[in-house]
């Protein structure tokens, strides 16, 4: 007999029974307007998109159950698909990490304080909330490879043959990184937080041992805003599979979706260009799937991973 | 026990989901298609007072004045009304087909969708009306043209309410210096004016371009679609399976544009040629807009649509120009003065409650020549009809009457319409922007329009099967 089981059971009245039936009714009728949006909104989008992903579905005729030919078709026949896949992979391995050291650096530069300091974060955070459009259209001017004030300086500067970017499959996605960068406002604020937070009687002490700026950062910065890193590397990859807005202005400017030569093509445009241009939108569903999928596990590798580098100072929560 | 409700219950639940989900995607729609039959329509002798709906995707000022047109139909028709509303595109328009409440009558940009829509029996197949007594004798009011963009596989699902034709813009005050004083007829001319009007930088660089040959150069000029009809080029065999690879002009288009890019930029050097082109291109202007590279006398002789005459007013350019048909290959003579032409079309969605009255509109608005030369003068495209393109109240430009011959010449088409939309001429794109780049060696051209041509090919296998 376990020490549960000799609790004597409380009798629940009918009266307590009602009342807490009411307090459960009060509670649901304020969570209703959330229920609702998640039921409509979320849950009925997915399980609808579920079911189109495997029927040949082109939003104008009945969807027609073709069971798993839009998930053999993808793998095995559509060409674009992995291309779209190389060119998303492109992002999520080279533009996250130098977003992230990228954002760490500004990140230190700002934290010291002086009066000028708040200005300085203002300014540097400031760019990310520019809109994802006119920032993109602003970088296809600043890149442009004749007029664009960046070419310009670089002949100045003695290059002779400056990148074409845009222009170029080989540059065109160093150029997103280029706008990325610039937008590292929201991902460097987070890390400025996490720095801020770190103990200040960590660094006395290391100092009193005689550690240099590198053996400070190395064995005192870097665990302790370890958690700000994974969280930035996790949400990172989520929105670099999902890349798409920065992706489809720049190429719609120098030649169509895709454009340099389907340098730009990446998985989200060309679920776009399959659901809404040429209306399959039951492949669509498919490719939509099998990104969540994917998705997925890339966060689930990187969580299980992450017990190796994440060091939590309130590590009783982990 | 008391774990295993709860299972129940998400299974229970997960299954009415998915039923609700299967029948939800089930309701209103119908694929039987547009409609087969083309026994003649009776006439409409129904005068009962009705309120028609219009949806088409015009805004602002082109809304206001296409607005304009219903006075005179309700004046024909006194029972019927016309609710108009603007700015709806494709999109919307399929999820009101989609919804079951669609509009009586819905005007479209999209001439790659009518395949689509005609497939589907999204748009009704107009054809029996067509031949019914509130018909239309389509051979003596359209040129060909219009209905082979209007068309699917011999369904009528729309018919054609103002269009664009493509030729060629050319710089008068740079063909006059160069000692140019007519038209390019066939490709060498063309190709040959292009090295007069061309003018190089101390750097070598392109300063002045006589003719652009890049395909991706903005985004109508030397599309698949106006190369292809250029070359003459056939989009589909007879068995219908794409013909990129088995007709032999799409080859030889890839072929000439290389060596025009060689020998007009590159002193007979593709590569180099292609390097000062594509360093030219990147600081075109914008296309829409007075910074457009012709506009701007960056480019002495270039394809375009009639729209860009409205754009050289606006901009009030300083050089003169005129415009004619573009030439075409120097062994089809007979091609020159053809051209491209696709435009708006106007259709009844499935659905329309008021079909018959929808059909009324619809006739009237297509083939009044008061209302397409109304719309044809404010709206700066070319009017669809034989009567309204000779109309003396057209107030377009002398430049705009070349692209009135062009739309009416028997040999401008459109590209075939297909169930996969643009699918085709997508596919067909990403090759020439490769070719354009030089991703592509002449001795892999073949086997890349074969692969081109297995990509269209499954494309059509999935929208008929599996």
């Amino acid at each position: 007999m376990t020490a549960l089981e000799s609790v004597p059971r409380r009798e629940v009245t009918p009266q307590a029974r009602r009342q807490h039936r009411k307090q459960m009714l009060t509670v649901l009728a304020f969570m209703s307007p959330w229920i609702l949006g998640f039921l409509i909104f979320t849950l009925y989008p997915m399980i609808s998109s579920l079911y189109f992903s495997f029927t040949r579905y082109d939003l104008l005729g009945k969807p027609k159950w073709v069971g798993l030919h839009n998930y053999q078709f993808m793998f095995t026949q559509d060409v674009d698909f992995w291309l779209s896949v190389r060119n998303t992979l492109w992002i999520v391995v080279v533009a996250i990490p130098i977003r992230v050291v990228f954002a760490i650096l500004t990140a230190m530069l700002l934290v010291r304080a002086n009066k000028a300091i708040k200005i300085y974060r203002t300014m540097f955070f400031l760019p990310s909330i520019a809109p994802a459009v006119a920032a993109s259209l602003a970088f296809v001017f600043l890149l442009n490879p004749v007029y664009g004030p960046v070419n310009q300086l670089l002949s100045k500067l003695g290059v002779a043959n400056p990148p074409l970017w845009f222009q170029d499959p080989n540059w065109s996605k160093p150029g997103l990184v280029l706008l990325g960068l610039w937008g590292i406002g929201d991902t460097m604020i987070i890390f400025l937080a996490g720095l801020l937070d770190v103990p200040r009687q960590l660094y006395e002490a290391a100092d009193i041992e005689g550690a240099g700026g590198w053996q400070k950062f190395r064995y005192i910065t870097l665990p302790m805003i370890s958690p700000v890193i994974f969280f930035s590397v996790i949400t990172g990859i989520i929105g670099s599979f999902q890349y798409f807005t920065e992706a489809f202005v720049t190429s719609s400017q120098v030649g169509g979706l895709g454009a340099p030569e389907g340098s730009l093509l990446f998985y989200a445009t060309h679920l776009y260009d399959q659901g809404f241009q040429s209306f399959r939108m039951g492949y669509a569903s498919a490719l939509a799937w099998v990104l969540l999928v994917v998705t997925l596990i890339f966060t689930l590798l990187i969580f299980r991973g992450s017990k190796r580098f994440v060091f939590y100072q309130g590590g009783m929560f982990r | 026990m008391k774990m295993l409700l709860p299972r129940k219950l998400a299974a229970v639940s997960l299954l009415a989901a998915v039923s609700l989900v299967i029948s939800g995607c089930t309701a209103g729609t119908d694929d039987s298609g547009g409609g087969a039959s083309v026994a003649p329509a009776p006439s409409i002798t129904d005068k009962t007072p009705v309120t028609v709906t219009m949806w088409s995707p015009w805004t602002g000022r082109e809304l206001k004045q296409f607005n304009q047109i219903f006075a005179g139909f309700t004046a024909k028709y006194p029972w019927i009304t016309v609710d108009s509303k603007g700015g709806i595109p494709d999109d919307k328009l399929i999820a009101g087909i989609n919804s079951g409440k669609p509009p009586d009558i819905a005007i479209s940009f999209g001439v790659d969708n009518i395949g689509k829509y005609c497939q589907t029996g999204a748009w009704q197949n107009l054809s029996s009306r067509i031949a019914g007594g509130d018909g239309i004798d389509l051979a003596k009011v359209f040129p060909p043209s219009a209905l082979t963009y209007t068309s699917y596989k011999g369904q009528q699902c729309a018919l054609p309410f103002l269009t664009d034709a493509f030729g060629i813009y050319m710089n008068d005050d740079q063909m006059k210096a160069a000692g140019i004083t007519a038209p390019p007829k066939t490709l060498t001319e063309l190709q040959d004016m292009a090295k007069k009007l061309t003018k190089f930088g101390p750097d070598g660089a392109i300063t002045t371009a006589g003719f652009v040959p890049w395909f991706t150069y903005y985004c109508c000029a030397m599309t698949g679609v106006n190369m292809g009809n250029m070359f003459g080029a056939k989009w589909y065999g007879d068995d219908g399976k794409s013909a990129f690879a088995s007709d032999p002009q799409w080859a030889n288009l890839f072929k000439w544009q290389r060596q025009f890019v060689a020998d007009v930029y590159g002193n007979g050097d593709a590569a180099a040629g292609t390097a000062k082109l594509k360093k030219f291109i990147a600081g075109s202007g914008d296309e829409f807009g007075c910074s457009q590279d012709f506009v701007r006398g960056r480019v002495a002789i270039t394809i375009d649509g009639e729209w860009r005459n409205a754009y050289m007013k606006d901009c009030s350019v300083k050089f003169g120009y005129s415009t004619a048909a573009w030439p075409v290959p120097d062994d089809l003579p007979d091609r020159y003065g053809s051209g491209s032409a696709g435009g708006t079309v106007v259709g009844i969605p499935k659905g329309a409650v008021h079909a018959d009255a929808a059909w009324l509109l619809l006739r009237f608005m297509t083939t009044d020549t008061a209302t397409i030369v109304h719309m044809a003068n404010n709206i700066n495209n070319v009017p669809t009809t034989y009567d309204s393109a000779k109309s003396p109240q057209l107030t377009l430009p002398e430049q705009f009457k070349p692209f009135l011959d062009i739309y009416a010449n028997p040999m401008s088409s459109w590209r075939p319409n297909t169930g996969i939309g643009d699918t085709d001429e997508s596919v067909l794109g990403k090759l020439m922007d490769r070719w354009d780049n030089m991703s592509v060696q002449d001795g892999d051209l073949q086997s890349e329009l074969q692969k081109a041509a297995d990509q269209v090919n499954t494309a059509l296998n999935e929208v008929s099967g599996p």
